[in-house]
């Protein structure tokens, strides 16, 4: 049991790194809440699961439980937000700089 | 398995320091919003690492609780005032 909660943990974290990536590396207000909206809360679930394995049935794995589920609601609740906000201030949505002068559309 | 939980926390918070990136130079106020959601919800489980690295995850685990929900409330309370700020302006 210790070992599927070590495991479960060592992906959520891979997951975090994704989402952290992401938020560096992508070019766009969008595409980053993009990562921070799905990738984020996989990873922390994945850690809460993998803690609340690790704790046993206690009160203290109940808590986390109702951690995992805040996280769950709010942490999309909470990029959704934000995006809308963005979308409604008019934050220009992001175009891929063509480089090619026709693309195959004949444009 | 300390040591497991102890390396983790600091994994997590070498990511705050990538996400703090971002927040220094994010082109736009969302930018520096959206990192500063990120690094709360990843705060949840830097604190409820830290009370299973101590032994004391009966305590811990309530600052996590509480910090949770504080968190969500921060982030939306932001996007509302600068909606209504960035409209006004223009």
């Amino acid at each position: 049991m210790t070992w599927l909660a070590a495991s479960l943990m060592g992906v959520g974290a891979v997951f975090l790194l994704i989402s952290c990536i992401g938020l560096i590396r992508l070019p766009d207000f969008y595409t980053r809440a993009h990562a921070v909206g799905k990738a984020e809360t996989l990873g922390s679930m994945l850690v809460l699961v993998g803690l609340a394995l690790y704790n046993g049935a206690d009160l203290i794995s109940v808590k986390i439980l109702f951690i995992l589920g805040i996280i769950l609601i709010t942490n999309p609740t909470a990029t959704h937000a934000l995006a809308r906000s963005a979308f409604r201030s008019g934050l220009p949505l992001w175009k891929r700089a063509d480089k090619r002068q026709g693309d195959d559309l004949g444009n | 398995m300390s040591s497991f939980f102890l390396a983790l926390a600091v994994f997590i918070v070498l990511l705050f320091v990538a996400s703090l990136y971002r927040v220094a130079v994010g082109p736009t106020v969302f930018d520096r919003a959206i990192g500063a959601g990120l690094i709360g919800t990843n705060a949840v489980l830097v604190l409820l690492l830290i009370g299973f690295f101590y032994g004391r995850a009966d305590m811990f685990v309530d600052l996590a609780l509480t910090y949770g929900m504080l968190n969500f409330i921060g982030v939306v309370a932001l996007a509302k005032y600068f909606e209504r700020g960035q409209k006004e302006a223009s």
